[in-house]
């Protein structure tokens, strides 16, 4: 499936809702189940630091495909965390690389990637970005 | 603020209050805005916008130069505003009061230019475990420069300093003291009084951070003996961008000028220039005009609800408070000193607190959520950061309560 058609899925699912405690919940869910990154990535190098909530991210290279995995020590910033690694992990970097993500908008949570937020959010997408680039450099 | 379980019953009209300021009938999300984050900023009362925009409709004129009739009216309203600021915190002269950008200016302004004048290789600088990063780095970049050492009073785990560890540290090297009067992240009200006293034995100059304390208290300079009491204007429901430095005058008249340039001087040539004599030696470029003179509105406004009335009553939103919050199974107050002024961190246990902060902004309750630029102090509990209320006397009880119900709420959803 291609990232634009994950991110109508996540439109669609976030559709259903009909207020704010539901598509928090369903955050709070979607990060609990995020699959942990390796914790010999924890590193100092791969953290992202915001003002509130740290982030982890990790990539890798795997037959033309980023792989991403991450993680976070706030549950709502790890949701949010979660989906774009949804979106984003298991693309090429081209794909990657030329990727909208308006589906933050069109879901009502524009607000976590405010630079204001400071979660870190902003910086991870900065950062997947700049390592699907390295990659494709690579490739 | 000591004798606070002795005063008497606070005779505040909260209605009539909530009404002075606009922003507190806003909706958020929906719902009425619950305003827990006066420890950042202070919301206005609508005589200090208004005052703003009559500044700008009516007087508006360079201060300090022109002859004609608004630039007079403009440089009267500032000087006035100069001497409410003076009569506020009961300073001996007005040109001890010198206008800046606010406490982290007013910080660094002392910091460079006492620096410059006094701290030599080898002197030491004392400050406390819970100063905000603003009363820190200004003091770590002299020591960087003139090769002086930072020095540290330790905090017991209430969240009070260890007093008899403060005597320890004052030696003949000690240049000045840097203390806050109320902690931002503890609550904690300092014995600034004892703590002038002790370094005055030893003639140390100290610099009070005030930012967190006028907003709750009456402040008397001239009673503290404090040399330096630095705040700003937007915690005391004044304008952003306007703060005061409080010198005594010998400090003020040694120290050389901070930043130099217009209005700072009596007679330039491209070969030496004669500087202006106090309070303008302080006061380089066009100043914030009208938020000096929405910062004495604002004062006036305190004034007239009363300090008395205003410390009485926060003082029941801070007992009502942590006894409702304490009740929250997993919460931890964090700073539990026995003088405390109506701020209030907490952490509750297995949640981060950026996630409760945007639960309860669902809900319409801002509160402060991080480690409030004390990073160190957040080290010293070995915590990330806490979620912090701190209350204004236009807050309410049955604010508390919507704050406690939404807790609630938050930590259901997050656990």
């Amino acid at each position: 499936m291609n990232i634009e058609k994950i991110e109508s899925e996540i439109i669609e699912e976030f559709e259903m809702f009909d207020d704010w405690m539901q598509k928090y919940e369903y955050l709070i869910e979607v990060g609990k189940s995020l699959t942990l990154i390796d914790p010999q990535f924890k590193t100092e190098k791969n953290t992202i630091k915001g003002c509130q909530s740290l982030v982890w991210l990790h990539s890798e290279l795997k037959d033309g495909f980023v792989i991403y995995t991450a993680d976070s020590d706030a549950i709502i910033t790890k949701g949010m965390v979660a989906l774009m690694i949804r979106v984003l992990s298991n693309h090429t970097p081209d794909e990657i690389i030329s990727s909208k993500l308006d589906f933050v908008e069109k879901i009502g949570l524009t607000k976590h990637l405010s630079p204001t937020r400071s979660n870190g959010l902003v910086s991870m997408i900065k950062q997947m970005k700049l390592d699907a680039i390295a990659y494709k450099a690579k490739v | 603020m000591t004798t606070l379980k002795t005063i008497l019953t606070p005779n505040i009209d909260i209605e009539t209050i909530r009404a002075d300021f606009p922003i507190l009938s806003r909706k958020v999300n929906g719902k009425s805005l619950v305003y827990f984050d006066n420890g950042a900023t202070a919301q206005k009362p609508k005589l200090v916008i208004d005052s703003i925009t009559n500044y700008y409709t009516n007087q508006n004129s360079n201060i300090h130069r022109g002859v004609h009739t608004l630039s007079q009216e403009s440089s009267v309203a500032y000087e006035n505003a100069r001497a409410t600021v003076q009569k506020h915190l009961n300073a001996k002269h007005a040109h001890e009061i010198i206008f800046t950008k606010g406490t982290t200016d007013s910080i660094n302004l002392v910091a460079t230019s006492f620096g410059k004048k006094y701290i030599t290789k080898g002197d030491e600088i004392l400050i406390s475990s819970m100063e905000h990063h603003s009363n820190i780095l200004p003091w770590q970049q002299v020591c960087e420069e003139k090769g002086a050492v930072l020095k540290v009073i330790p905090i017991n785990d209430a969240g009070e300093l260890i007093i008899s560890e403060y005597k320890r540290l004052l030696n003949e090297r000690t240049k000045i003291v840097a203390i806050t009067h109320i902690s931002n992240t503890l609550g904690t009200i300092n014995p600034i009084e004892e703590v002038i006293a002790l370094a005055h034995v030893k003639n140390i100059p100290v610099l009070i951070d005030g930012a967190q304390a006028v907003p709750h208290t009456a402040v008397d300079v001239q009673l503290l003996s404090a040399d330096f009491y630095v705040f700003s204007g937007h915690k005391l429901f004044g304008p952003t961008g306007v703060g005061v430095l409080y010198g005594k005058e010998k400090w003020l008249n040694e120290m050389p000028p901070y930043q130099v340039g217009g209005g700072t001087i009596k007679t330039v040539t491209f070969k030496k220039t004669e500087y202006a004599d106090l309070p303008l030696k302080f006061e380089a470029g066009t100043p914030h005009i009208d938020g000096v003179i929405g910062l004495a509105v604002a004062i006036d406004y305190v004034n007239k609800i009363g300090f008395k009335n205003i410390e009485a009553y926060e003082h029941e939103l801070l007992i009502y408070a942590t006894e409702a919050l304490q009740k929250i199974e997993g919460l931890k107050i964090i700073g539990t000193a026995k003088n405390k002024a109506s701020v209030i961190s907490f952490v509750v246990e297995g949640l981060h607190p950026f996630d409760i902060g945007t639960i309860l902004d669902q809900l319409a309750i801002a509160v402060r959520t991080g480690h409030h630029c004390t990073q160190p102090l957040m080290n010293l509990y070995n915590i990330p950061g806490t979620v912090r209320a701190s209350f204004a006397f236009y807050n309410t009880k049955e604010e508390i309560d919507m704050l406690t119900s939404g807790l609630q709420r938050a930590i259901k959803m997050l656990k």
